[in-house]
């Protein structure tokens, strides 16, 4: 057993490092749209919007029913076949579509869970001072939900960012390809990727460490 | 006196359940009225289709003039309806999210459209009509039971509605929460404010009522000043129901 080239990694770090701000960026635009996304699929299905609530259900069935890897090959690979203008899309717009599309049908289940968690007593008292369903849903429901929902949130957050090296299936040259790249040339396979995972582990914890301070302060506010 | 709220031929179906079969009630502008009757005969029910919380399946509901057919009511008239009948529910149900000061305003910003100075100001009044002038700033887990529902009927007084709507304000409290609920209806009523109110607190509804109506499977069976209904019943159902309670 030859020893780790320590050496090596530490030439690696700065590299790597340098796709941060690639994952990071792909992982907070996905997460926005999700969020977005999410939060539309989740009132449609409890508001039971005739349709659209079936559409819905179907879309958050696929979506949860196949892996996000088939999904990103069907996506980058396949629909171009079906829409020749599609083949111009680059892989990290379509990582980030994948991503979102993926992500948004598990928080919208988290998402609509919270909404029916907020005691029905108070759609009707909103309802019965004359306020209308988006008003309601802006004003009273939401704001509850979105504090009962977001350490789901947190977590599926995390979970996204570790999702996006996935994104180097699709030819994007992002924290592992770049590893995979650099490990091809030197065949230090066990070293690059030791570095990529520590690397993503640091970020993931750091995220965690804001994840409780944030319940923290979340809990504080209702316990006034 | 004309009506200030005519109901008429209110009807009222769950599936295959008749829970209102066909109620006519008119009361006169400060007129006080409670309604008694055993459980599951439809009181709450109508209290919640005059402000479309239930949507009636048939009949006309009135308040001044502003009159809403069930068969064809569009939502711009139940929010006007809603708006005009405020209404004190039996869990309070307040809005967890917003102070007490804010669970008052909220109809005034979001519904009426005043500026938040102007809402602000009214708030504080109600606050004080309450009796909780230092509590605006608490959230409603921070209160007890008997200051949430006073919170809950300030919520409702805030929209100066023609009509206040009480369902069974004391029947979630502790005994000890009771009274003080009641005080503040009882000055409310003293106000000559339009009120319909359900209660199994007949004392209560003897004292504060114009009149007392007797309601029994989804229909009115009786109906009269307090000591008519209480001292000299006409209707056997009446007598024995109070005979029950009492």
């Amino acid at each position: 057993m030859r020893p780790l080239d320590t050496a090596y990694m530490g030439d690696l770090v700065p590299i790597i490092l340098g796709y941060v701000p690639l994952t990071l960026g792909m992982a907070l635009v996905a997460m926005a749209a999700a969020l977005c996304l999410s939060s539309v699929l989740a009132i449609v299905r409890v508001l039971r919007v005739p349709v659209a609530d079936s559409v819905v259900a179907v879309f958050i069935s696929f979506f949860r029913g196949t892996p996000l890897l088939v999904q990103l090959f069907l996506f980058y690979y396949g629909l171009p076949q079906l829409f020749p203008a599609m083949t111009s899309i680059d892989g990290i717009t379509a990582a980030v579509i994948g991503l979102t599309l993926h992500f948004s049908a598990y928080m919208a289940e988290s998402i609509r869970g919270a909404i029916l968690g907020v005691d029905r007593s108070q759609w009707e008292a909103a309802q019965s001072i004359g306020m209308t369903q988006g008003q309601l849903l802006r004003r009273i429901v939401l704001p509850q939900a979105s504090r009962v929902a977001a350490p789901t949130l947190m977590n599926y957050f995390i979970d996204l960012i570790k999702s996006t090296s996935l994104a180097f299936t699709l030819g994007v040259t992002e924290m592992m390809g770049a590893a995979q790249k650099e490990a091809a040339g030197s065949f230090l396979y066990l070293e690059a990727f030791l570095v990529v995972a520590v690397i993503y582990w640091i970020m993931v914890e750091a995220l965690s460490v804001g994840q409780r301070w944030m319940e923290r302060r979340l809990g504080k506010a209702v316990a006034r | 006196m004309k009506c200030e709220i005519d109901i008429a031929g209110l009807v009222k179906r769950f599936g295959t359940t008749t829970v209102l079969d066909g109620i006519d009630l008119c009361l006169k502008p400060g007129e006080r009225v409670a309604i008694i009757g055993p459980s599951g005969t439809g009181k709450s029910t109508l209290l919640r289709c005059l402000n479309w919380l239930d949507a009636p399946d048939a009949g006309r509901i009135t308040v001044g003039d502003l009159s809403v057919d069930a068969a064809h009511a569009t939502r711009a008239q139940i929010l006007a309806l809603r708006r005009r009948t405020g209404f004190v529910f039996q869990n309070y149900a307040l809005f967890a999210n917003k102070t007490a000061r804010q669970n008052i305003m909220e109809g005034l910003t979001t519904v009426r459209g005043w500026s938040t100075a102007k809402a602000t100001a009214r708030a504080d009044e109600i606050l004080a009509q309450i009796g909780l002038a230092d509590r605006g700033g608490s959230y409603p887990a921070a209160l007890s039971g008997g200051q949430q529902q006073r919170v809950g009927i300030g919520r409702a007084m805030a929209l100066d509605a023609d009509l206040l709507l009480f369902d069974e304000p004391t029947s979630a409290l502790d005994p000890e929460w009771v009274g003080e609920v009641l005080d503040l209806i009882r000055s409310i009523a003293d106000g000559r404010q339009t009120m319909l109110i359900v209660t199994h607190e007949m004392q209560f509804a003897r004292e504060i009522a114009d009149r007392i109506v007797f309601m029994e499977g989804g229909r009115i069976v009786e109906q009269g000043p307090p000591a008519q209904i209480f001292g000299d019943a006409q209707d056997e159902r009446t007598r024995a129901f109070l005979r029950r309670v009492s």
